[in-house]
């Protein structure tokens, strides 16, 4: 009897699905535990591939809770590509629907920064603008410019202390989260991911530079949320970071 | 069919090992006897960055071998276009000495399955997976080596043995061949047949890279050694056994250890290294 993928792949993701017909190791022979080792092989190489992608989320939920989602989440959602270093996009949308775990709120949050972290370390190389480049330009051209931000630059906006549990997580003897909202900007000098915290009237100027708008609007939209904002330090962390690729005044 | 002549293997007939990034330093530092090195191609298929640059500096120091272990060349579908572009890109700006893929399936329909799955060995798979080695040569420019699979269990319905089904494929579409030799073992431990038989049956001309790698004990069904391609460890003694066999029909060949789980040291790793210099050298002796 022929066994084609369509069957061979459904009895592998699913252990309650019978062994495929036409496998053997010779007449009346019972293959379960032969069939088995490609079952396990699939469910922990996804497994193992989760483990290292969300590591925080791992320690979050503690080991033996990761470890009986993670086969869950692989049953839902396999890879889509080979590309196993993007392997859990889905993770922060499965996480928010997970019904068990909706009362830890900033789980799916903890997912999109760490899809975020790994996307930005793979994220192609490019040139950083220089320092000098926003003296060169003048203010009111300046104001009317847009940035270009490098691909390895990510911002994940939460309504948690998103960084501060990050750190928590990550670092020994970090303070304990507190309680405000914080959204996590990544950039990537060389080669590591870092990620730093953002206000709600930083997060409101880089969502706006994000958006296409200039530098005048995004100073607007901050300014909206905290009248004192002050640019000066983010620009300086955003530009010694190589998070910045571009400015684009109007003449361009 | 492509013209193989045009492109010969050009790894050198020395140690390799299967590249792991925390061995980066360590093994510029102190490369042993280790010449050549081998990447798993969809480790390197991200836009830059850390894997980038660590290739792009290796590559100076030593040969590099590009092994495919997501293009599902057995696949019943079509080849994933996008992938296979994404391999192009790859080969194109690094340049291997090499190029090697599994006989095996892992992708279906739109979902990769992160295993080298068993095909049956019928003339339906040989046509198509003759055809998938002609795209992958084609597109690439180049020819590639395909690698025997370690096997659990086998097919009702196959109607060729192993080996002639390799040779048929070499015939057919002018590849080439990576015989993995701890494959061997475990296939034929698993399946019942003597694993030297099988190396006197293996085109051993085709041959352009051999592997050596760990594997794992555990049990059948019936209580029966059952054994486990884990690339966990360090070589067991009846491959190394094995691969002087395999060595004295193939000749010098570019010979791999991989240790792909539990990944040990660098020194560890390299004395690996060291022992497949000296089954080389042995043959040498001869």
């Amino acid at each position: 009897m022929h066994s084609g993928q369509s069957e061979f792949r459904t009895a592998l993701l699913d252990p309650a699905q019978p062994v495929p017909n036409g496998l053997t190791i010779g007449q009346g022979k019972p293959i379960t535990k032969r069939f088995a080792v490609y079952r396990n092989n699939v469910t922990v190489a996804l497994v193992d591939a989760l483990k290292a992608s969300f590591p925080v989320l791992r320690k979050l939920l503690g080991d033996k809770n990761f470890d009986q989602l993670a086969p869950t989440f692989a049953r839902a959602h396999p890879p889509s590509t080979p590309l196993m270093m993007h392997y859990g996009a889905e993770m922060p949308a499965f996480l928010a629907a997970f019904q068990p775990l909706q009362h830890i709120g900033y789980l799916a949050d903890v997912a999109r920064l760490e899809v975020a972290m790994r996307a930005s370390y793979h994220a192609a190389d490019t040139t950083p603008l220089p320092a000098d480049a926003f003296g060169a330009v003048q203010p009111e051209a300046l104001l009317a410019a847009t940035l270009t931000f490098a691909p390895t630059m990510h911002l994940i906006r939460s309504d948690w202390p998103l960084y501060d549990i990050w750190r928590f997580n990550m670092e020994e003897s970090a303070p304990k989260p507190r309680a405000e909202a914080q959204s996590v900007l990544i950039t990537r000098p060389e080669f590591d991911p870092i990620p730093h915290p953002l206000d709600p009237a930083e997060t409101a100027w880089i969502s706006a530079i994000l958006n296409g708008d200039a530098i005048e609007a995004a100073q607007d939209a901050a300014v909206a949320r905290a009248p004192d904002f002050d640019l000066s330090p983010l620009l300086t962390l955003l530009v010694q970071q190589g998070a910045l690729t571009h400015l684009n005044t109007p003449k361009d | 069919m492509l013209d193989a002549t045009r492109h010969p293997p050009r790894l050198p007939a020395a140690p390799g090992v299967g590249y792991k990034s925390q061995h980066f330093s360590a093994l510029r530092a102190d490369p042993g006897p280790v010449k050549w090195l081998e990447v798993h191609a969809e480790n390197y298929m991200g836009d830059g960055g850390r894997p980038h640059a660590q290739l792009r500096a290796l590559r100076d120091d030593f040969a590099i071998s590009v092994h495919g272990v997501g293009l599902s060349i057995g696949g019943e579908g079509a080849l994933d276009a996008d992938h296979l572009a994404r391999l192009k890109t790859l080969v194109d700006w690094l340049q291997p000495a090499s190029f090697s893929e599994h006989l095996a399936w892992s992708t279906h329909g739109a979902e990769f399955l992160d295993d080298l799955l068993p095909l049956p060995y019928t003339n339906a798979t040989l046509t198509r997976v003759a055809e998938h080695i002609d795209q992958v040569q084609n597109t690439l420019g180049r020819q590639m080596l395909l690698e025997n699979p370690s096997s659990y269990l086998a097919f009702a319905e196959s109607t060729w043995s192993e080996t002639d089904f390799l040779s048929e494929l070499v015939r057919r579409t002018g590849c080439g061949l990576l015989l993995d030799v701890n494959n061997v073992f475990i296939s034929a431990t698993n399946l019942g047949y003597t694993a030297t038989g099988y190396l006197d049956a293996y085109p051993t001309d085709a041959v352009g890279e051999i592997h050596v790698g760990g594997h794992d004990e555990d049990q059948d069904d019936d209580g029966a050694l059952l054994l486990i391609d884990s690339h966990g460890r360090a070589v067991a003694d009846p491959v190394w056994t094995l691969l002087d066999y395999a060595l004295h029909l193939t000749g010098p060949t570019p010979l791999l250890v991989e240790w792909d789980n539990d990944v040990p040291d660098w020194p560890s790793l390299r004395d690996e290294a060291g022992r497949a210099e000296q089954a080389l050298a042995a043959l040498a002796d001869r």
